[in-house]
């Protein structure tokens, strides 16, 4: 079909590129069209992203949990950003390259062409398996040499870290706070949750009552309270500040206010303050089940009541701790 | 070609004869109030419920699960189920079961052509959508007033709008009633609506099983509603026990109306699944169905298989409540997990029984509005079948942070991460589809475009949250809640618009007004994306879910989102509006066939008569032949003619004689 080109000449350049869509034989490459795009897109959004947002991205880096899923989230979103881009830039381009009002439309052609190009097909099931493929490898590299990556690992966790000295702090929630407790500091309990810099730390986590969910924002620890159980997640503090803890499971009336604070200070600070917080001499411990301690306590630490520590995965027949040993964990009352 | 399919000899019934239906001996319908329809429903359901209460009491008397309370989960319990009963019985839906029953002799029904019809329990499955539109529309704007309550709620993190308890009232409310509508927003209007048609048919495989399940959705509705009554309960719609335990008479609401939509569900499922693979017309292989046929068809693999997981997780929650079981509660032997696991064992797919109906629907406005054959129609199938098949094998990556075994997180990663596979096929097929088109942006291509849009912010998202790393930063915030808003919402709804546009004109013979569907969609478009936008930022900066409080840097972006929700919810009213107007106040008669499409249920003339087809078409090729030079008949439509794509961009065209079988 043709076109009217003194038409077209009094018009921009919009026109004449569809003029020369028009006409036969000079049918534009599209296809390169949006893959050049797409190109320059990707080419310049991705690295602006990894380099100026990347380093800011949530959960922060106060802990070395918080800053492996930092890095996961950007890799995750840079591998993202060409998909968006990809499926963006054809919808814009053929609604506006292929939409019916526009001069001179040709017609669409139909037939066989039209309904099935097995070399697409097949390109496309092969580059989206692949992508998937490395998404997961990726995913399930990155939580198994991280000690879990900060999250509750139930009862018997597989991923522990491989630091000589862990600090265990258990996390009681309930309705509607979360109290902490220190078992190698004579197992006090606070509303406070300090912890020490440069530590691994073992939370704990149970519930006195309903499902809770323990979430603490900068260290990146995330771990439902299970009543009656022990939900173990691990994370290393690197950097000192002030944390958030919010519940992040519903657990009734007063979730939405179901939060405190704490703070990562340094070792000598958090010694200092521990060992500064008595014990109400009015608490009444429940019956206590002790475990045979499976690593060295932390220095200036007493070890008096031990949370046994699930072993880490070994070729030999697999010691672990069966989830009975954990399930009382010792608690002081009317505190 | 050749036609290779023999002629059906003549249907079930002859036409214009109404189907046998069920008649009670000693109840005849008949015109007029003193028939049953709505209102004996309603009567029925107050008397069962008021029995069911009081034999409650006499049956557990006394008996409190929560100590002082004062509430009888037993009485409660027993009022719902037989309040249920009681407007089953009074719609009439039990009628011919209880004659059978007792031996007596059914007879045709009164046929009612009055508009009263839609007030009854109807067979016809035109009939069926079209109650069906009302009640999920009922639905959704209880569901979304619900909302507006809570995006007033988090306009300010510190003032409070309600107090605690009824703010997570509303919350859990909003939640159910939204999944519960959501659920069936397409398989009930357009699934019962088109699928008899498309195939060529009649009526479905179960017309009484149709009617059924439409009345016990609404029943389910109410049963639900009642939850506000009791004052709500606090789990929001997971209903996670132990909390599950603790609440009060509402729970029951929540427990009881999930068992009875799950039986709604799961015959609706199966009525549509023996429909598509029994009652096809002659000609049409599994090649030749439409491709939202295909969609209909998976979903209903996953309605009747996955919805027996809650009906019985409902029935061991109303044991734990009523008869002091221990299903669920740790200190007495039970389980926690057990509620988590089997909940979500439906739940995921669940919302794969959302998704996979929208992709139908856009598949089917696609070709008319780009006038081109889908592309890569067998590989749109398949992905539909792969996504219904996998998602079975994906729920516990709502699980990863909850202490399941985390030898298990790998496995549930992969899976999660395999079901984008069959998913990205629908982008393939989209994107393939509109390749050198001619598109027109009509209102139903309009929402099918958004879907594309949304649903790939929805769908890619959750591949971050299939991550486990990056799901311990992402769970239970507001990340998750954008998630599933952009793929249910930005997906399933935007395509439920679409087909109302596009099909509405045949349901109803009226058209709906142009521009104010332009502004209905635009309005809703736009102020979707920015309501749901900004919630990623918030759940990434460390807002949890269902709070009512929350960290005050975050108030901008909460009030943001909270605007553009009242902007959101006004942009429905416009749709209201436009429904009214186009077909009660103003209506214009609408086209047979307004968009041109090849679809077998556009030749039929407007309004369908009863029996669909005078004479059940024989199916030569998929409906798909759009732009096509030479292109193969797609039906033999009877004395009506040979139903034939003529060439591009022109209107599909009926021949005058009907064509010899040519090779």
């Amino acid at each position: 079909m043709t076109i009217d080109n003194a038409e077209s000449e009094g018009q921009g350049v919009a026109a004449e590129a569809e003029a020369v869509i028009a006409q036969p034989g000079k049918e534009p490459r599209h296809i390169w069209r949006m893959v050049a795009i797409w190109l320059v897109l990707s080419a310049v959004l991705d690295p602006l992203f990894y380099i100026l947002v990347g380093p800011h991205v949530p959960p922060g880096t106060m802990t070395s949990a918080a800053k492996d899923n930092q890095f996961d989230f950007n890799i995750l979103l840079v591998a993202a950003l060409p998909v968006f881009l990809a499926v963006w830039v054809y919808l814009a381009y053929s609604a506006v390259m292929w939409r019916a009002s526009r001069k001179g439309a040709p017609e669409p052609v139909g037939g066989a062409q039209a309904r099935t190009h097995l070399g697409l097909q097949v390109g496309w099931i092969v580059t989206t398996t692949v992508i998937v493929l490395g998404l997961f490898a990726f995913g399930t590299v990155e939580v198994i040499t991280k000690a879990g990556s900060g999250g509750g690992e139930g009862p018997n966790p597989i991923w522990t870290p491989t630091s000589a000295t862990i600090l265990p702090v258990q996390v009681i929630a309930q309705q509607w706070k979360f109290t902490y407790r220190y078992p190698t500091f004579g197992g006090f309990e606070t509303q406070d949750l300090v912890l020490p810099n440069n530590t691994t730390i073992a939370f704990h986590v149970t519930s006195l009552d309903v499902i809770h969910g323990f979430w603490a924002y900068q260290l990146s620890i995330k771990a439902d309270a299970n009543p009656q159980q022990d939900d173990v997640a691990y994370a290393t503090t690197r950097q000192t500040g002030s944390v958030t803890v919010r519940c992040e499971e519903l657990c009734g009336l007063w979730h939405g206010a179901m939060f405190n604070y704490g703070k990562v200070v340094s070792k000598a600070a958090f010694v200092a303050w521990a060992k500064s917080t008595p014990t109400p001499s009015s608490c009444r411990p429940l019956p206590t089940r002790t475990c045979p301690t499976q690593t060295a306590p932390m220095a200036g630490t007493t070890p008096t009541t031990w949370i046994p520590i699930a072993t880490q995965r070994s070729t030999g027949p697999s010691r672990r701790h069966r989830d009975t040993d954990h399930l009382w964990i010792p608690v002081h009352q009317s505190c | 070609m050749t036609v290779t399919a023999e002629r059906e000899t003549e249907v079930v019934y002859p036409h214009p004869t109404p189907p046998v239906l069920g008649g009670f001996q000693g109840l005849p319908q008949r015109p007029g109030w003193l028939s049953q329809h709505l209102g004996t429903a309603a009567i029925g359901a107050v008397l069962g419920y008021l029995l069911g209460h009081w034999l409650g009491n006499v049956v557990a008397s006394g008996y409190t699960n929560i100590a002082d309370s004062g509430v009888n989960a037993v009485a409660i319990t027993g009022g719902l189920l037989l309040g249920v009963f009681g407007w089953l019985l009074g719609i009439g839906a039990l009628n011919y079961p209880l004659a059978k029953m007792v031996g007596l002799e059914t007879r045709p029904d009164y046929e009612s052509t009055s508009w009263t019809r839609y007030l009854r329990y109807t067979v016809d499955h035109k009939v069926v959508g079209l109650q069906y539109v009302i009640g999920v529309l009922a639905f959704l704007f209880t569901g979304g007033l619900l909302a507006m309550g809570i995006r007033t709620e988090l306009l300010s993190p510190s003032s409070h709008l309600f107090g605690p308890g009824t703010y997570i009232a509303i919350v859990s409310e909003h939640g159910t009633i939204m999944m519960m509508m959501a659920t069936s927003v397409i398989v009930g209007p357009l699934g019962n609506w088109l699928v008899p048609l498309m195939i060529g048919a009649r009526r479905t495989a179960f017309p009484r099983v149709e009617a059924f399940s439409f009345w016990i959705f609404t029943a389910g509705y109410l049963v639900i509603l009642s939850a506000l009554f009791y004052g709500g309960f606090p789990t929001g719609w997971t209903g996670y026990a132990p909390l599950q335990t603790q609440a009060g008479g509402g729970m029951m609401s929540y427990l009881v109306g999930f068992a009875v939509i799950g039986i709604g569900m799961m015959a609706a499922g199966f009525n549509l699944a023996v429909t598509i693979i029994n009652y096809r017309a002659p000609g049409m292989t599994w090649s030749r169905i439409p491709i939202f046929v295909w969609s209909i068809l998976a979903t209903c693999a996953l309605l009747t298989l996955a919805t027996p997981t809650l009906v019985a997780a409902g029935f061991f929650g109303i044991l734990d409540h009523t008869a002091q079981t221990a299903f669920f509660v740790t200190e007495h032997g039970g389980s926690s997990f057990l509620w988590e696991n089997l909940f979500w064992f439906f739940g995921h797919p669940e919302v794969y029984i959302m998704a996979l109906p929208g992709f139908g629907i856009v598949f089917e406005i696609l070709p008319v509005f780009t006038r081109k054959p889908l592309f890569a129609y067998k590989v749109a199938a398949a992905g539909m079948v792969g996504v219904a098949l996998l998602s079975f094998f994906v729920w516990q990556h709502h699980l990863f942070q909850s202490g399941i075994n985390p030898d298990m997180r790998p496995l549930f990663m992969l899976t999660t991460e395999l079901i984008s596979i069959p998913t990205g096929f629908i982008y393939l097929v989209g994107l393939g589809t509109l390749y050198k088109a001619k598109i027109k942006f009509e209102v139903p291509m309009l929402f099918a475009l958004a879907l594309f849009f949304n649903f790939l912010i929805g769908g890619i998202t959750g591949v971050f949250l299939s991550d486990v790393p990056v799901n311990v930063t992402v769970h239970g915030s507001f990340f998750v809640l954008a998630h599933f808003h952009y793929t249910i919402m930005g997906g399933l709804i935007f395509a439920f618009f679409g087909g109302l546009y596009y099909w509405l004109p045949k349901m109803t013979g009226k058209t709906m007004n142009k521009k104010l569907g332009q502004i209905h969609f635009w309005i809703m478009f736009i102020f979707f994306n920015l309501t749901f936008f900004p919630m990623f930022l918030i759940g990434l900066l460390g807002q949890p879910r269902r709070v009512f409080e929350y960290a005050q840097n975050l108030q901008a972006l909460n009030d943001f989102s909270s605007v553009s929700a009242f902007i959101l919810g006004a942009s429905f009213l416009v749709f209201v509006a436009n429904f009214v107007w186009s077909i009660f106040i103003k209506p214009t008669p609408a086209p047979a066939n307004p968009w041109d499409s090849l679809g077998l249920e556009w030749q039929t003339p407007t309004p369908v008569p009863y029996y669909n087809f005078e004479r059940i078409p024989v199916v030569l090729s998929d409906p798909y032949h759009y732009s096509e030079e030479n292109a193969p008949a797609v039906a033999d439509l009877g004395e009506e003619g040979v139903l034939v794509a003529a060439g591009a961009s022109s209107p599909a065209s009926v021949a005058e004689e009907p064509r010899p079988a040519a090779e």
